[in-house]
């Protein structure tokens, strides 16, 4: 029973870093009908400044605080994330947006290896290692430990996501994103100016996927050129899963992916006699993407879409 | 130069005499030229071209986006590693063993296919990506608790291909020359590549190539007219899935080693490129993009002795340099020419009237997908 409680904490945890960068993809997807590969990516660069950042503030005033040392990775991280989204839709998506749909996956594809490669230029091949500078309290739940970091980890994530709630159904931009997503022709004849709502839609994901980004190489301990492309594809899973366009869905899929994959990763050994073990984890993600897609294809919360071209 | 092409183009014959005849003497022009290591370039361009002839079928013919298409090149070389090396001490000849792992992929195919027919597009496309990456995680684990695929590790001593006694693993000598075994892979290759576009060639306007172009339009219109749909899909998957088996067990035969890294999703990704590329549904587009995109990431090799030409030392470690530039590359054509290079009629025509057409526009706006 601990176990499962243990793994159900770790599988929130993940879960809840799933649903910030799922968010990105899900409401590009919303909107553009544009599965935007490079998001993962961006996230990945996120984590990376953000570490870059830390290591100067670490070299030039070691006696800071941990927790305002990776704050300020944070801030930086988040507008660089925001200008490279921005960059990248300019260049590389909106001058095919009346272009056949596999024409921008293919850029989308080529924005990614690019930032991969860049990453890989400037970052160098190694893991990048996240120094120990949080705090590193553990509590016990019912038998599960619990780190300080965990609980700050879901709690961040769950205030990213109201605010996100509040940005999307209470403001003026909001309004505009759900007119857009829902008909570009008429929002624009409404006299919403689509091509800055598609721009911030960009750039919001960015922002939430670059705390994203800082969160999973703390949460692991290190950063990687290569990282995001999982982290991407299991993000999009889960936006699937939850239904892809639906921001609710997103949140819902995360957190759910999270879980499926711990317990998965947990369970799979004695499910299955010792057949399939552990390693097995990543497989979870694209059983429960297939399966989702095959049965209902419109996800968890999304509306029917099948059929859809 | 215009005049010379016209006058070609009034005699296809001596074009195909003059093609064959290029193609015949290419893996000497190129070994003897550019050395061994560029004739091994050329037979993969001809397995890539393979592989993007197999594609083409799926995702230019039937307008089924396959993001997975990897798997089936994987399933086709395990199958040939498990029946002709000694991991399991099987050593089934080459012909017999080709055909068993291009059937075993296509039944892959179909496998895969007949759960996503009710999907399109890019629900399609997630799920033919998750499908492959399931095969390259399996392949990846299944060392334990039995070893069927040797994990990470991979297999080796694959047996190489062998005609009547003549082993392809081994050099020959002849007339004072010595020939690597990559002269013999290319001729077998070529076969196999020729025969593909053959059959995708007489597929493309049959009634079945026809079918799959209107399933590729209009899904329902194509229904309505009385064309079997899920029949038609499946076979699409088949046929595709046949020729990533048939290309799979040749790459196993020629590199008498394989494993799980060969099979990533950037390798479906590579070759979905090279018939975007190219100009997807157009054979001679199809083939032009896999020879482009196989070659110029060899090409940018160089770049290291050009910047110790020009700098005087290495900046940047041009293995770093080749994908990035290749990234680019891939961006900037889809922008200049998102058609493809040599894009098929029918798909230049789409893409003029796409070009501002007030119908389109009026179209779009009761487009209920928006």
């Amino acid at each position: 029973m601990d176990i499962f409680l243990q793994q159900l904490v770790n599988g929130l945890v993940l879960g809840s870093i799933y649903a910030l960068v799922a968010l990105g993809y899900t409401m590009v997807y919303g909107i553009l009908e544009l599965i935007n590969f490079a998001h993962g990516e961006v996230t990945m660069i996120g984590a990376m400044v953000a570490l870059t950042v830390i290591g100067a503030l670490l070299g030039a005033a070691p006696d800071l605080p941990g927790v305002l040392v990776v704050l300020a990775g944070i801030l930086v991280a988040i507008p660089a994330c925001m200008a490279l989204a921005f960059t990248i839709e300019k260049i590389a998506y909106r001058p095919l947006r009346k272009a056949p749909r596999l024409a921008p996956l293919i850029t989308a594809i080529g924005v990614s290896i690019i930032l991969q490669n860049l990453a890989m230029l400037i970052w160098g091949r190694q893991y990048v290692s996240f120094p120990a500078i949080l705090p590193t309290r553990k509590y016990e739940f019912l038998g599960a430990n619990i780190s300080l970091l965990q609980i700050a980890i879901v709690v961040l994530a769950l205030a990213v996501m109201a605010g996100l709630w509040l940005l999307v159904e209470k403001t003026r931009l909001g309004r505009a994103m759900r007119a857009t997503a829902q008909s570009r022709e008429v929002a624009e004849l409404m006299g919403v100016n689509v091509d800055r709502v598609i721009s911030a839609t960009f750039i919001i994901g960015a922002a939430i996927a670059a705390i994203a980004g800082v969160m999973v190489s703390a949460y692991y301990g290190l950063a990687h050129y290569y990282m995001g492309f999982m982290l991407g594809l299991k993000a999009f899973s889960a936006a699937v899963l939850g239904g892809i366009g639906n921001i609710a869905g997103a949140m819902l899929g995360g957190l759910l992916l999270g879980v499926i994959e711990a317990l998965g990763a947990g369970y799979i050994g004695d499910l299955t006699g010792g057949f399939l073990g552990s390693h097995y984890q990543d497989v979870f993600a694209f059983f429960v993407l297939i399966g989702v897609l095959v049965f209902r294809p419109s996800g968890l919360l999304g509306e029917r879409v099948a059929t859809r071209a | 130069m215009n005049l010379v092409l016209e006058s070609l183009h009034r005699r296809p014959r001596l074009v195909a005499i003059l093609l064959a005849v290029l193609l015949a003497a290419l893996p000497f022009l190129m070994g003897f030229g550019l050395g061994n290591a560029w004739l091994r370039v050329l037979d993969f361009v001809l397995l890539y071209v393979l592989l993007a002839i197999g594609l083409n079928i799926v995702v230019g013919y039937a307008g089924l986006l396959d993001l997975g298409y990897i798997a089936f090149y994987a399933l086709g070389a395990y199958l040939y590693a498990w029946l002709a090396s000694p991991h399991f001490g099987l050593h089934l000849p080459f012909w017999a063993v080709l055909p068993i792992g291009a059937a075993f992929a296509g039944l892959f195919g179909v496998l895969l296919g007949a759960p996503t027919l009710r999907l399109r597009g890019d629900y399609l496309a997630i799920v033919t990506l998750g499908f492959g990456e399931i095969i390259r995680i399996f392949m990846n684990n299944l060392n334990a608790p039995f070893n069927l695929t040797n994990g990470p590790q991979g297999m080796n001593l694959i047996d190489p291909v062998s005609v009547a006694g003549f082993s392809f693993g081994r050099p020959l000598h002849v007339f004072g020359l010595t020939l690597p075994p990559t002269y013999f892979h290319y001729y077998l290759f070529l076969a196999f590549t020729l025969l593909a576009i053959f059959v995708a060639w007489r597929l493309q306007d049959s009634r079945i190539g026809r079918a799959w172009g209107a399933i590729r339009e209009d899904e329902v219109a194509a229904a309505a007219m009385g064309i079997n749909t899920r029949n038609l899909k499946l076979l699409a998957f088949a046929m595709g899935a046949t020729f990533g088996g048939l290309a799979g067990g040749l790459f196993a035969a020629f590199q008498g080693f394989i494993s799980p890294e060969s099979f990533t999703l950037w390798e479906s990704i590579l070759v979905l490129c090279m018939i975007v590329l190219g100009g997807m549904g157009n054979i001679p587009g199809v083939v032009l993009g896999a020879v482009l995109l196989t070659m110029i990431p060899e090409a940018l090799r160089y770049l290291g002795d050009l910047q110790r030409a020009t700098l005087g030392q290495v900046v940047v470690d041009p293995a770093d340099l080749r994908m990035l530039l290749f990234g680019v590359a891939l961006v900037a054509m889809m922008l200049f020419r998102p058609a493809g290079l040599l894009p098929s009629r029918q798909r230049r025509r789409e893409f003029a009237a796409e070009e501002g057409l007030a119908e389109q526009v009026q179209a779009n706006l009761y487009d209920t997908r928006n």
